[in-house]
């Protein structure tokens, strides 16, 4: 799209002359209302309300919209106003649709051989919006519907026509970076060498893990270090699927392993699916090199 | 049933099938909610639920609480953060205004993301 503002507000005008036009003339429902769609709803929606079964049932209200779907079909009853509205968007671009808001009034409830019309109006047409998924423009259209030409109820429908901002023309994230300090810097050393460090005090012989500057056991502050062996198990884990972080691919297992030598350290679970991983599971420490600049310890699962 | 009282919550594990199962019981055909190529071509990271299905969520949670002569009235929600699978929403809901036997219940469902669906749900209870 040009971004030149003046060429957005005439794009915006052609957008809003559509506002009161016909959306949808005289849809018929593509079934009347029928106990398999209902039956259907109730079991995606886990819905068990008595009250949708039975000799005297009547459709989910919620289910408003959903005997105005066309579903794999197309709309006859689509105006020629709405068609160019949408295409006028695609065309610019804003080719992707979500769907915002929805207001239902119920006016009497649907019962199966209910025989359903309807008819919508494009309300409004907003100015152009920037949003997480795009820049777009949002219609809200207003559906009346009859059963049996009964007014039976007005669904108003908002959605987002917008062009998807990119995600994957980003260049790749990089994982965070690790904080070094004084404390810690011992650590980070091993590990660009490929050497898992645990700090042992040198008072009491205490092992620790992560760093510290002093010894959790005796208080002491002197220490020296030994190489973790590289073998373990895992003590706890758990697996992140949501929400997921730049420069990670979820879903993946975390673990909490306890090395050999009998203390815990938290990386990732890496060579087995993530569903394998046990708790008990024996794991072999590898170090894993993510970008030019960061090694990383991970552990190797081990199935049996 | 008075303004201010709170309803339990309800947990909604976000499942591939809850999505699929409730885009196609909507009669919704609409990539996004069940092809995770499509969707992530459109700049989001896998499918998402449907807007008809969160409002027939919405719907039920009102009608559990109130039992099944409850009849709804008006539902008008709006969408934040996706349902993606693997997420689980809870549903929380506040009666905010009571005019005889017809309730007005504010509903929010979170997910891992944040604020899936905020709304309002109208609803008889006859006595």
């Amino acid at each position: 799209m040009n971004g030149e503002p003046e060429v957005h507000e005439e794009f915006e005008a052609r957008l809003k002359a559509y506002e009161g036009r016909s959306a949808a003339a005289t849809g018929v429902g593509r079934d009347p209302v029928n106990e398999p769609m209902i039956r259907h709803w109730c079991e995606a929606m886990g819905d068990t309300s008595p009250a949708y079964t039975g000799p005297d049932a009547i459709a989910p209200p919620t289910m408003l919209q959903a005997w105005t779907m066309a579903g794999l079909t197309s709309r006859p009853e689509r105006t020629a106003a709405y068609d160019e509205l949408l295409t006028l968007l695609d065309e610019s671009g804003h080719h992707a649709v979500v769907a915002t808001d929805c207001e239902q009034e119920y006016l009497r409830p649907l019962r199966p051989g209910d025989e359903i019309t309807f008819d919508s109006v494009i309300e409004s047409v907003s100015g152009r919006k920037a949003t997480k998924l795009g820049a777009g423009y949002f219609v809200t259209t207003r559906t009346d519907v009859r059963a049996n030409g009964e007014p039976a109820g007005t669904h108003r429908f908002r959605i987002l026509k917008y062009a998807p901002a990119h995600r994957s023309s980003k260049p790749a994230e990089r994982r965070p970076r690790p904080v070094v300090n004084r404390d810690n810097a011992g650590f980070w050393e091993g590990v660009a060498r490929h050497a898992l460090l645990i700090q042992r005090c040198t008072t009491c012989t205490t092992l620790r893990f992560p760093w510290l500057p002093g010894c959790g056991t005796c208080g002491s502050p002197d220490w020296d270090t030994v190489e973790a062996s590289g073998e373990g198990r895992v003590y706890s884990y758990v697996v992140m699927h949501h929400p997921p972080f730049p420069a990670f691919e979820p879903p993946y297992a975390v673990g909490l392993i306890e090395l050999a030598e009998g203390v815990r350290i938290v990386s990732n679970v890496v060579g087995v699916p993530y569903d394998k991983v046990r708790i008990g599971m024996p794991v072999r420490l590898e170090f894993r090199r993510y970008d030019d600049e960061l090694v990383l310890p991970v552990f190797q699962g081990v199935t049996p | 049933m008075r303004a201010g009282d709170r309803l339990p919550p309800l947990e909604i594990p976000v499942t591939r099938t809850l999505i699929v199962a409730g885009a196609i019981a909507s009669r919704d055909y609409q990539d996004v909610h069940h092809d995770p190529d499509l969707a992530r071509q459109k700049g989001s990271p896998d499918i998402f639920m449907n807007i008809l299905t969160t409002n027939g969520l919405v719907g039920r949670y009102i009608t559990d609480h109130f039992g099944p002569r409850a009849q709804l009235r008006r539902v008008a929600i709006r969408l934040g953060a996706p349902n993606h699978p693997g997420d689980t929403m809870v549903l929380t809901g506040t009666v905010e205004e009571v005019d005889g036997d017809t309730a007005t219940v504010r509903v929010v469902g979170a997910n891992g993301l944040g604020e899936h669906v905020t709304g309002t749900v109208t609803v008889r209870v006859p006595a």
